[in-house]
């Protein structure tokens, strides 16, 4: 399993990356962790011209706080997610998503900025995003320009990038202290995708769900937020009734493929499944 | 415009404490530098698609599986195989040795990427739970042993770093 030729480059800066990524044209990619690219280069489902290696540019590594955001740079590892006590202290859904994604070595080289870039719907980070409401921030020849995650996915491979543009650094609002989370993934094993899982990021007040947001993954072309399960709750004491009406309004959302990993059918039911036990589980730490 | 490929590019790197050097075309696997480039022949290829962690050797003080790393990409690392484990006197580090103990091989395919992983684990934790253990190799798959005999070598191998008795669980 030999990838087809290319060429390869290693810039210093974003902005030599992106003028590199613009001069070579389309067929050239950028390489982040290569935990997705290569598996597929060696299966020839990509052939690209040019490899702009992201790995030697200081600028896109590390997670920092900024003001009431968390800001982690696109070619952050998993691991240095997973070991990051700024992301386990405001933010511990994504230390929870990154332990299951993969296996420890595919997290020591997997980068952030390439799982939610990759716009495969079997990638975990991309609900998650969605579910915190986070930003991208997408450098180009051009500048800059910021995009909500919930807006950034298009289809299965297909997102906002434009070529020559890079992923440079994802903005996530903290949320409140005091909130419940969970992230809920059904897998074969360990390094498969999900059949289904469920982001969950709520608050309660007074025995209420005072805010919720829902994010799905690999059941749809794309993750998926789940808008008006969400609304449905907010209000509620997450009461049994209100709680089958949230996960039905979710449920109909998914349109999941029939695949190894179960008929669609099955699927969207494990959907529910993960979105119930995720709701419970938030709540139980949501305080 | 695609740039005009480059044939050969110049890579160094230190792999098990020694400076190395050589002329690879970009899509050379660090698996095949490793072993046909530079002769370590311990890191094996069972999968080729990143799932098994034959593979599996340290890159900068992490586990990596070298079948899906470019050897351009690791231009400049400190690399060790499974070659650089034990001390240079051939005395057997206390995984190997815990391996041998506890029959933690059969076929011995997967036991290079088993013990390379295990050293950066214990290094990682070295006082892991049989918990810890499991999670920390579930990146290395075994078509032998059932794994029982690996937890216990690696649990052998902690105690003994550790410069305590390994007392196996009753079964
Ligand atoms: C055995 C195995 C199991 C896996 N299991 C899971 C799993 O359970 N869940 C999961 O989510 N993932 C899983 N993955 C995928 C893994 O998490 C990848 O690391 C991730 O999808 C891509 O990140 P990367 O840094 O490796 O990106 P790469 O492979 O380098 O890039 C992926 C794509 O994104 C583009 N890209 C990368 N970075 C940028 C950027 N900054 N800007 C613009 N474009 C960019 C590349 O051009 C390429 O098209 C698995 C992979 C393997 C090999
Ligand atoms: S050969 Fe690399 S993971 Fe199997
Ligand atoms: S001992 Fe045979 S594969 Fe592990």
């Amino acid at each position: 399993m030999i990838p087809a030729a290319f060429a390869y480059h290693r810039p210093k800066s974003i902005s030599e990356a992106v003028a590199l990524l613009s001069d070579l044209g389309e067929d050239a990619r950028p390489l982040a962790g290569g935990h997705s690219l290569i598996p597929m280069m060696k299966l020839r489902l990509a052939k690209p011209s040019d490899l702009v290696d992201l790995g030697a540019i200081a600028e896109l590594k590390g997670v920092r706080e900024d003001g009431a955001d968390i800001v982690i740079g696109a070619t952050t590892t998993q691991r240095e997610v997973i070991a990051s006590e700024l992301i386990a202290a405001k933010a511990p859904i994504l230390k929870e998503a990154a332990m299951v994604i993969a296996d420890p070595q595919v997290r020591s080289l997997g980068t952030i900025g390439g799982n939610v870039a990759n716009g495969d719907p079997g990638n975990d980070m991309p609900a998650v995003m969605m579910c915190l409401g986070a930003t991208y921030l997408l450098a180009g020849k051009g500048g800059e320009r910021r995009v909500a995650a919930r807006d950034f996915y298009h289809g299965a491979y297909f997102t906002a990038l434009e070529p020559g543009e890079i992923l440079a650094s994802i903005r996530i609002p903290v949320p409140p202290p005091g909130h419940g989370y969970a992230y809920e993934k059904l897998k074969r094993k360990v390094g498969d995708y999900a059949t289904a899982a469920a982001a969950v990021v709520l608050t309660m007040a007074g025995g209420r769900a005072a805010s919720c947001s829902i994010g799905l993954t690999n059941v749809g072309e794309t993750a998926l937020w789940a808008e008006e399960a969400a609304r449905i709750l907010v209000g509620s004491s997450l009461d049994a009734a209100t709680l089958r009406r949230a996960v039905a309004a979710a449920e109909a959302i998914t349109s999941p493929a029939s695949d190894t990993r179960g008929p669609a059918q099955y699927r969207t039911k494990m959907a529910g499944v993960m979105l119930r036990r995720a709701l419970e589980r938030a709540r139980s730490l949501a305080h | 415009m695609p740039s005009p490929i480059l044939k050969k590019m110049h890579v160094s790197m230190t792999v098990n404490g020694k400076a190395v050097e050589g002329l690879v075309e970009p899509r050379t696997l660090l698996i095949h530098f490793l072993r046909e480039g530079l002769g370590l022949t311990g890191p094996h290829i069972g999968c080729e698609t990143t799932h098994c962690g034959a593979c599996t050797v340290d890159l900068d003080g992490k586990s990596v599986k070298s079948c899906t790393v470019f050897a351009v990409q690791a231009d400049g690392a400190s690399i060790v195989t499974i070659e650089g484990v034990a001390a240079p006197d051939g005395t057997l580090h206390a995984l190997q040795e815990g391996f041998r103990e506890m029959h933690g091989l059969q076929c011995g395919f997967c036991t290079p990427g088993m013990i390379t992983r295990a050293w950066r684990l214990l290094q990682e934790n070295p006082n892991p739970s049989e918990d810890d253990i499991r999670t920390g190799i579930s990146g290395n798959l075994c078509r032998c042993t059932g794994y029982q005999n690996i937890v216990k070598a690696i649990q052998y191998a902690a105690a003994k770093i550790s410069g305590a008795q390994f007392k196996e669980a009753a079964e």
